[in-house]
C-alpha cells in the first residue's frame, strides 16, 4: 500500500537527530502502550498485519505530526473497534472515566 | 449513532492510553501482571548488550562467525537470544570493502532479540527517508568516514526479515578478552551508523 508511511527517499524532512543516552521509553504511557500491543499480539486478538494496516490508514498529516507510540495507540484503538472487542461508546466512556479520575 | 455527538479523545496522551488499558483490562483481553512483565523484559533484559556478545564471539571464534553468517537465527539462538522480531535474522558483515547500513523505510522493523527496541531517530521520518537516498551523507553526520572506494549497502527491513550488522573488529584489539571486545560493540555499530569502538 502506497502512502505517507512509505518515506524512503522523501526530501525535506530535516536532519537525523540522534539523542545521546536515550532511554528505552520516554514516558510511562509509552511503556503501557508497548505492553498493550505486545500483550494483545500474544493473546491472538491482534496481529502485525492488522497493526500495520491501521497505521497505514492514518491521515497523512496526523501520521507525520504524531509520535511513534501514538501511531500504536491509534492502531490498537481502531483495530479493537473494527474487530468488535469494544465499540466507540465504550471507548468514550473509558475516556470520561479517566478524565474524571484525574 | 443517531443523535450522538462523538466525544473527542482526551488531549493528554497519558489519559488516552490509560483509558485503553482500563478497557482492555475490564474486557479481560489483557492482564496487568503480563503488561508489567513485558515492560520489565524490554526495558531491562533485552538490548544491544545481547548483540554485542554475538559480535564479540564472532570476532574471536571463526567457526562461530561462519555459522553466524550462514544461519544467523540459529547462531544467535546458541547464545540464548531469540524470539519476537528476530525469527528470521540476516547478518551482514562489514569489511574494508563494504559498509552495511540498516533502515526500515516503512516503519521501525529492527532485530529486537539482539538490539532491543529501536531508538527514536531510527523510527523517525528523516532517517527513514534519507538512509536509502543519501546513505553516505547520513553516515558522515554520524561521524562515520566512508572512503569513496568503499561500497555502501543499505538493507531495508521487512516485517519478517531482520538484519544486524557485524561490524569490523577494531585494530589493536588482539589482546582483549571476549568481554572487553563486547564492550566496544555499540548499538549503532550493529545498525551501521557507527564503527565498533568509535567514540
Amino acid at each position: 500500500m502506497n502512502g505517507i508511511h512509505d518515506l524512503g527517499g522523501m526530501h525535506g524532512l530535516g536532519p537525523v537527530d540522534p539523542e545521546t543516552q536515550e532511554p528505552v521509553f520516554h514516558d510511562q504511557w509509552e511503556r503501557r502502550m508497548f505492553a498493550l500491543l505486545m500483550s494483545t499480539f500474544a493473546g491472538g486478538i491482534y496481529n502485525v498485519d492488522e497493526f500495520r494496516h491501521a497505521i497505514e490508514r492514518m491521515a497523512p498529516a496526523e501520521y507525520l505530526t504524531t509520535s511513534y507510540y501514538e501511531h500504536w495507540l491509534h492502531s490498537l484503538e481502531r483495530v479493537m473497534m473494527e474487530k468488535g472487542q469494544f465499540d466507540r461508546a465504550e471507548l468514550e466512556a473509558a475516556w470520561a472515566n479517566v478524565a474524571e479520575a484525574t | 449513532m443517531a443523535g450522538h455527538d462523538h466525544t473527542d479523545p482526551p488531549s493528554d496522551i497519558t489519559l488516552r492510553v490509560k483509558a485503553l488499558e482500563s478497557l482492555l483490562l475490564e474486557k479481560g483481553l489483557v492482564e496487568a501482571e503480563t503488561l508489567d512483565a513485558i515492560v520489565e523484559l524490554y526495558e531491562h533484559n533485552i538490548g544491544p548488550k545481547n548483540g554485542a556478545q554475538v559480535v564479540a564471539r564472532a570476532w574471536i571464534d571463526p567457526e562461530y562467525k561462519a555459522r553466524l553468517l550462514a544461519d544467523p537465527t540459529s547462531a544467535i539462538a546458541e547464545l540464548g537470544f531469540s524470539g519476537v522480531q528476530g525469527e528470521d535474522m540476516v547478518v551482514v558483515e562489514n569489511t574494508p570493502e563494504v559498509h552495511n547500513l540498516l533502515v526500515c523505510t516503512l516503519c521501525s522493523c529492527y532485530p529486537w532479540p539482539v538490539l532491543g527496541l529501536p531508538p527514536v531517530w531510527y523510527k523517525a521520518a528523516p532517517y527513514r527517508a534519507r538512509a536509502v537516498s543519501e546513505p553516505r551523507s547520513v553516515l558522515e553526520e554520524f561521524g562515520v568516514d566512508i572512503g569513496d572506494d568503499v561500497e555502501v549497502r543499505v538493507w531495508d527491513s521487512t516485517a519478517e526479515v531482520r538484519y544486524m550488522v557485524l561490524p569490523e573488529r577494531p585494530d589493536g584489539t588482539e589482546d582483549l578478552s571476549e568481554e572487553e571486545l563486547a564492550a566496544l560493540v555499540t548499538r549503532d555499530s550493529m545498525i551501521g551508523t557507527a564503527r565498533a569502538g568509535q567514540e
